[in-house]
């Protein structure tokens, strides 16, 4: 046994939840897929006096598409996520491949994985890239944070210790929009070196509609090219134009250098993986008739 | 702090108590002595204890046992048809050089267990894929991708049989 003593707690639903993770203060941590927390309680990184168990929480569970937007409860898994884009979404089925192994997929929750926040995983970056939220339930009630209030730090989130995160809400892309999404990993399934996401939509005279553009991987939080997006916008996304946002984006990172990869390099891949993505964005694109 | 659990491997089911900090992997064997579920990194990276939970492979060092509760597991010991016989994974495993030293096979072989039945005629790609989550140091993987296709094989004949 690895991992520090702790009380195991099994919350019923939702509010049983929210009412332990309220009784232990900041001390408690909740377990969904565990893909992340228990190597962490194995090496010790996490220390926590309980653990809240919401798997058997039928409330948590399901996934809705509707409304032009995707709902997952805080226990679909990853695969939950996988099996309904494979007749739904080549877009999602793209990133979740990316996003480790099936075994761990099998059991890792996408609502999870947003909050844990380590800044290399993919969809933290989708949810950015897909104006989406979280919405989470404490001792106050609930509230919906947005992607770009989300993220703070690595592994660190504007949620309270004693908040659940009950569910997240993808918008999927307008109407004949197109994506691209390409990373750079050490291994396939590996957390990504560098990462890129894009989403571009057309109007009738093939100037931009719609333009997002993310990165992973290449510094403290997943980061939207806001200003990239902004040049986009209304004009047509030529080559040379891509090209500039692509390089002037990458620039604008600010990556950390590690074992693995340095800052510089990081920078170099993203601008490259950013060209990559918008002309794949763009020759997804269906230019409305 | 002990937690009464009910878990079903390979078609046997215990009622137990066990330690909450215990894995799925230290319970299998330690308490139920199933050996063949072996452990390597234990953070998920390896895949040596992939098992089947409730026919879906997941790591079993990255599940603790009482999340097993009320579930069904399937671990290598439970694959062959008989003491007598092999299943064809393990069959094709022999027959091909899949293995050397054989600490990573138990856990390839449950990933591809699942893996066969939701793709029966697997590509060469999509099997490089499905081990990636695997880590093998001593065959260099052509053979267990070979292995793997010839079990692909051999099932999909059987079941046109």
């Amino acid at each position: 046994m690895k991992p520090a003593p702790f009380e195991y707690v099994v919350a019923r639903d939702a509010a049983d939840a929210v009412a332990s993770l309220a009784r232990f203060g900041d001390e408690a941590k909740v377990l969904a897929g565990g893909q992340s927390l228990l190597p962490m309680l194995a090496l010790r990184l996490a220390r926590p006096a309980a653990l809240v168990d919401i798997n058997r929480c039928r409330d948590l569970e399901g996934l809705d598409d509707s409304n032009g937007a995707l709902t997952v409860g805080a226990l679909a898994r990853q695969r939950d996520l996988e099996r309904w884009a494979r007749s739904r979404s080549p877009f999602f089925q793209d990133v979740l491949a990316s996003v480790a192994h099936v075994p761990i997929r099998n059991r890792g929750t996408a609502v999870g994985n947003l909050v844990h926040a380590d800044p290399a995983s993919e969809l933290p970056a989708l949810l950015l890239c897909l104006d989406g939220s979280v919405t989470t339930r404490g001792a106050q009630g609930e509230r919906v944070v947005r992607a770009e209030q989300l993220y703070l730090a690595p592994l660190t989130t504007s949620l309270a210790p004693a908040e659940l995160a009950t569910r997240a809400c993808f918008i999927l892309p307008p109407e004949g929009a197109g994506w691209g999404f390409a990373e750079v990993a050490r291994r396939h399934g590996d957390f990504a070196l560098v990462g890129c996401i894009a989403v571009l939509a057309l109007d009738g005279t093939g100037s931009v509609s719609h333009a997002r553009l993310g990165f992973f991987g290449v510094g403290a939080t997943p980061v939207r090219s806001a200003a990239g997006e902004a040049v986009l916008r209304g004009r047509e996304p030529t080559e040379a134009r891509r090209t500039e946002v692509a390089k002037a984006a990458a620039a604008a990172l600010s990556p950390t250098g590690d074992l693995h990869a340095s800052a510089e390099y990081r920078r170099k891949v993203a601008a490259v993986l950013a060209e990559r993505v918008l002309a794949a964005a763009l020759g997804r694109c269906q230019r409305p008739r | 702090m002990k937690h009464a659990v009910t878990i079903t491997v390979n078609g046997a089911t215990h009622a137990l108590e066990v330690d909450v900090r215990s894995t799925l992997a230290e319970f299998l064997r330690e308490e139920l002595d199933l050996t063949g579920t072996h452990v390597g990194c234990e953070h998920g990276v390896c895949g040596a204890c992939t098992v089947l939970l409730n026919g879906e492979p997941v790591r079993a060092c990255l599940l603790l046992a009482v999340q097993a509760d009320g579930h069904e597991v399937r671990t290598i010991e439970g694959v062959a048809p008989s003491p007598e016989e092999l299943h064809p994974l393990q069959e094709a495993f022999r027959a091909k050089h899949g293995l050397q030293c054989g600490y990573c096979t138990p856990g390839i072989i449950m990933s591809a267990c699942a893996f066969l039945e939701e793709v029966p005629a697997p590509s060469e790609q999509a099997i490089r894929e499905m081990l990636s989550g695997h880590l093998c140091r001593c065959t260099g993987y052509h053979f267990i991708v070979e292995a793997i296709a010839e079990a692909a094989r051999t099932l999909a004949a059987r079941g046109k049989a």
